[in-house]
């Protein structure tokens, strides 16, 4: 993702030139028709796994079930001459294997990691089980559906059949190129970098206030299309759709194809399939045919082991590495805080309640969290909350943000009851936190980070953007310039995260927060391990941030906080020891035994 | 068609495939417990379990050695695969560990076809449990019972181990926290050294002991790991309890369900994994 990349129509002139260039070249080292057209099905079918591994993160072993059910709707409607059209049989089979995505996707989503892994290699092999028993009398069972046609155009005076190795060749190609160039503008919209921010930290990306749930199982739904679509087309080639497709097979070889080319570049899939099948073809011709997939095997093991990014990635990484320049400037908090010139007094008055809480408790188990917690905020207010450590602050802001359930007690946002309401649909709402450990994106850049947030503001929790390019993002870069110029990481701007120095991630972690356009921002300890210098640039950048918003800041910088405050909220053992102006608080004498640990002065 | 003895006797095929799937599972659930690694390995050390006992078996005759070889050198691979691989993965991503070990499982299933080739190789059933045994109410292979005895044996010296000994109170404190047990100065590296060790045995072990009933192919373990994984996703990641519970419920939906329509037993058992998902995604005794 980091890094600048070729504008979209180089690219695209690029991939044309080599899919024109390829039947003139390529044969003369031994890749016929059969095999290129072989590789592009696998490049279109990798587009879509591409889109839900190597962008979103999500490892699916089960592509071959919307693989084999686009592939035999297209092929049974087509054989049985229910459907004549081949363009529309495939169109058919492409909305079919969606629609089968979309019922596994909303299934196997529910779980991440391994559980995802084992949930679609079952339903992977269910639908196998499908095919070959149940639905036989449809697919032919063990036999396959044979006799399925070729593609042909009627168009008035036009009539081409694609009937030959190379006319199919230049019909997969066509295919592929449409494809990749949707697969690209997916990968550059609003909801491709969105999928990415779920791919690097999906918690983040829904507190952010992105439906990450909703955003997976979209593109899950748009891989499976792809695989339909790759399914059909593996009929239409070999006038035989075998039920092969539907093997576990099917979805390692895919899985392994994307790793030996590389995720997250689109055209990995199709280098690690171009890999795949011409090796396989060269070590039958040498006689070691029945190695080659021991000799690929261990080259995915070995490739796993040391190149995580496939061949694709290795080059661009190579290629990358000669043009990056030396050194980003780094910012130093005192040359780069220009944002402090002048603070405007906030006026005097204080608005209505904003936030409440109404006896809000928690309880795990036996263990008391919070109980009966009533507090209330005022618009334009910043708000301390103090306590020692192990006193239910961090448990208290977990609530008011929708991480966690309470167990007691109702919670108002602007007068309207979000008790129940999740994480994301708070953030919409207007209420947004920054953490006490940071949580970013951590292989995006600063700049990538903040769009993530930008974006939740400008499009809401989910929108189906693919088409649109995020640079065409009405007022997105404004937006974001804005928030970097606040932070003093404009010149930072396209840096890794990785690079940030531990000063400038703090204010990025409050960048984040901030970028999803709060009324109300919770701050969890926002100077935790900060340098003296760091906390006053920070505390200033904090008063800026109040101008026209409400702050609730957890801190244990007393003194920081207690400058800054209007009024103080204590805590002490899961519930409230008392409220008051920072004046009151510091002359409050269970305050100071509460800090003191019970220690009674004379 | 249904009728008294074909019920009784399909229920008892259940009993024993679905004991050899829990101790599969079993070995599988215990490794990711305890590793965190999902083992996509595990179907390919099912069937080098196989294998190794046919080599013993074909040069001593011997079905007792052939199984305690089957079973120690798988663990002993295990044991070598873990250092010299599995260890780099404890902090990479989950998915780079579970691409490294479906790499490795596809590997040593080439391995194995490159010696022994693709053709299937007989482990005939030891003499002396050759034939069947009459249960009163019915008349039952004895291997099978025989397989059912000692697969319920190998899982309950693996209960004892993980909830009785030293090294399985270590096991289960490394479950919870293994930043923790390492803190407390245990030796947490050495400790998954033996439980992988200990997992693929007990993949091995249900590979040779397997091998009379279905005979070896290269590919025996592929869709045995793909059983494994419903038992897993119906009992719950990690949980023994729940290895031997969806075990028993997966041997059990297979064979009842093929009394009915062979043809759909397999898509009835994950039919229920998908209920399962929908009802309790956590599994039947998982917590996470």
């Amino acid at each position: 993702m980091v890094g600048r990349s070729l504008p979209g129509w180089l690219v695209a002139a690029i991939l044309a030139a080599v899919l024109v260039v390829a039947p003139f070249v390529l044969p003369t080292i031994g890749a016929n028709a059969d095999m290129l057209s072989r590789i592009l099905i696998w490049g279109i079918f990798g587009l879509g796994f591409d889109l839900i591994f190597g962008y979103t993160g999500l490892l699916s072993f089960g592509q071959s079930a919307f693989y084999g059910s686009g592939g035999f709707l297209a092929a049974y409607l087509l054989v049985s001459g229910k459907i004549g059209d081949v363009f529309l049989g495939l169109a058919v089979g492409t909305v079919g294997g969606a629609l089968v995505g979309l019922v596994i996707g909303a299934l196997a989503l529910r779980r991440t990691g391994i559980y995802l892994a084992m949930i679609t290699v079952a339903f992977g092999e269910m639908f196998f089980f499908l095919e070959n028993s149940p639905l036989s009398a449809w697919t032919g069972g063990e036999n396959g559906l044979p006799n399925v046609p070729k593609p042909a155009i009627h168009l008035g005076p036009i009539d081409f059949a694609f009937n030959t190795d190379w006319r199919m060749y230049g019909f997969i190609a066509a295919i592929y190129f449409l494809g990749f160039i949707l697969a690209r503008r997916i990968v550059n919209s609003p909801f491709g970098h969105i999928l990415t921010a779920i791919r690097d930290n999906a918690p983040r990306a829904r507190a952010v206030g992105h439906a990450v749930q909703r955003y997976k199982l979209a593109v899950f739904v748009i891989a499976a299309a792809y695989a339909g679509l790759a399914g059909g087309l593996e009929g239409v080639l070999q006038g035989y759709m075998a039920p092969d497709a539907f093997t576990f097979d099917t979805s390692g070889q895919l899985v392994m194809q994307t790793i030996i080319g590389g995720p997250a570049t689109l055209f990995g899939p199709l280098i690690g399939a171009a890999v795949w099948l011409y090796l396989r073809s060269i070590l039958q011709v040498v006689g070691f045919g029945p190695a080659w997939k021991l000799v690929l095997g261990l080259v995915f093991v070995v490739l796993i082991v040391f190149l995580r990014h496939g061949i694709v990635g290795g080059i661009l990484q190579f290629a990358g590495r000669r043009t990056t320049p030396e050194a980003i400037p780094t910012s130093s908090g005192a040359q780069g805080l220009h944002l402090v010139e002048r603070v405007a007094e906030r006026p005097a008055t204080r608005g209505d309640v904003v936030l409440e809480a109404r006896g809000v408790g928690k309880r795990y188990g036996g263990i008391i969290a919070n109980s009966d917690i009533s507090f209330a905020v005022a618009e334009g207010e910043i708000r301390g909350i103090i306590g020692p450590n192990g006193a239910g602050k961090s448990t208290f802001f977990k609530m008011l943000t929708g991480e966690i359930l309470p167990t007691a007690g109702r919670i108002f946002l602007f007068g309207k009851d979000i008790t129940g309401n999740d994480v994301t649909a708070i953030s919409q709402q207007g209420l947004s936190k920054s953490y006490q450990i940071n949580q970013l994106f951590q292989k995006l850049t600063v700049r990538q980070n903040l769009n993530i947030s930008a974006l939740s503001r400008t499009r809401g929790k989910f929108r189906l953007d693919l088409i649109r390019h995020v640079d065409e993002v009405p007022e997105l870069n404004a937006d974001v310039a804005e928030t970097l110029r606040l932070l003093s990481l404009t010149e930072r701007a396209d840096a890794p995260v990785s690079e940030l120095a531990y000063g400038e991630k703090r204010r990025l972690e409050i960048g984040l927060a901030l970028g999803t356009g709060p009324r109300i921002l919770l701050l969890d300890e926002p100077l935790a391990g900060m340098s003296p210098q760091e906390r006053a640039d920070t505390v200033k950048l904090l008063k800026q941030i109040a101008r026209g918003r409400t702050l609730v800041i957890v801190e244990h910088d007393m003194d920081a906080l207690f400058g800054m405050a209007d009024r103080i909220t204590v805590f002490n053992e899961g519930h409230i020891l008392a409220e008051g102006t920072p004046a009151e608080i510091q002359a409050n004498p269970g305050v100071q035994e509460a800090y003191l640990g019970g220690v009674h002065a004379a | 068609m249904l009728n008294w003895g074909n019920f009784s006797s399909q229920l008892f095929n259940g009993l024993v495939s679905g004991a050899l799937l829990a101790l599969i599972s079993a070995g599988l659930t215990i490794i990711y417990g305890t590793l965190g690694v999902l083992n996509l390995a595990h179907g390919a050390l099912f069937m080098l379990g196989g294998y190794a006992g046919f080599v013993a078996y074909q040069s001593t005759g011997s079905f007792v050695v052939a199984v305690v070889v089957g079973a120690v050198f798988v663990g002993l691979v295990g044991v070598i695969l873990e250092r010299v691989l599995i260890r780099f993965f404890y902090e990479r991503p989950e998915e780079d560990q579970i691409l490294v070990t479906f790499g490795l499982g596809i590997v040593l299933v080439e391995v194995v076809r490159a010696v022994f080739g693709s053709l299937t190789q007989n482990v005939p059933a030891p003499a002396w449990a050759a034939g069947v045994t009459s249960l009163g109410f019915m008349i039952y292979p004895t291997y099978r019972l025989l397989v059912f005895g000692i697969v319920a044996v190998a899982l309950a010296a693996l209960y004892l181990l993980l909830y009785r000994t030293r090294l399985g109170m270590v096991v289960r404190a490394g479950i919870e926290d293994p930043t923790m047990v390492d803190a407390l100065g245990i030796n947490i590296q050495r400790t998954f050294m033996i439980v992988f060790g200990i997992g693929a045995m007990a993949a091995g072990f249900a590979g040779i002991v397997n091998a009379p009933i279905i005979s070896i192919t290269p590919n025996v373990g592929d869709d045995i790991l793909i059983e494994c994984f419903v038992v897993v996703v119906i009992g719950g990641v990690g949980s023994f309890a729940g290895a031997i519970v969806g075990g028993v419920v997966a041997g059990e939906i297979l064979s009842l369900t093929s009394m009915f329509n062979p043809s759909y037993s397999a898509v009835m058992l994950f039919a229920v994994m998908a209920l399962v998902l929908v009802a309790r995604p956590q599994g039947l005794f998982g917590t996470r």
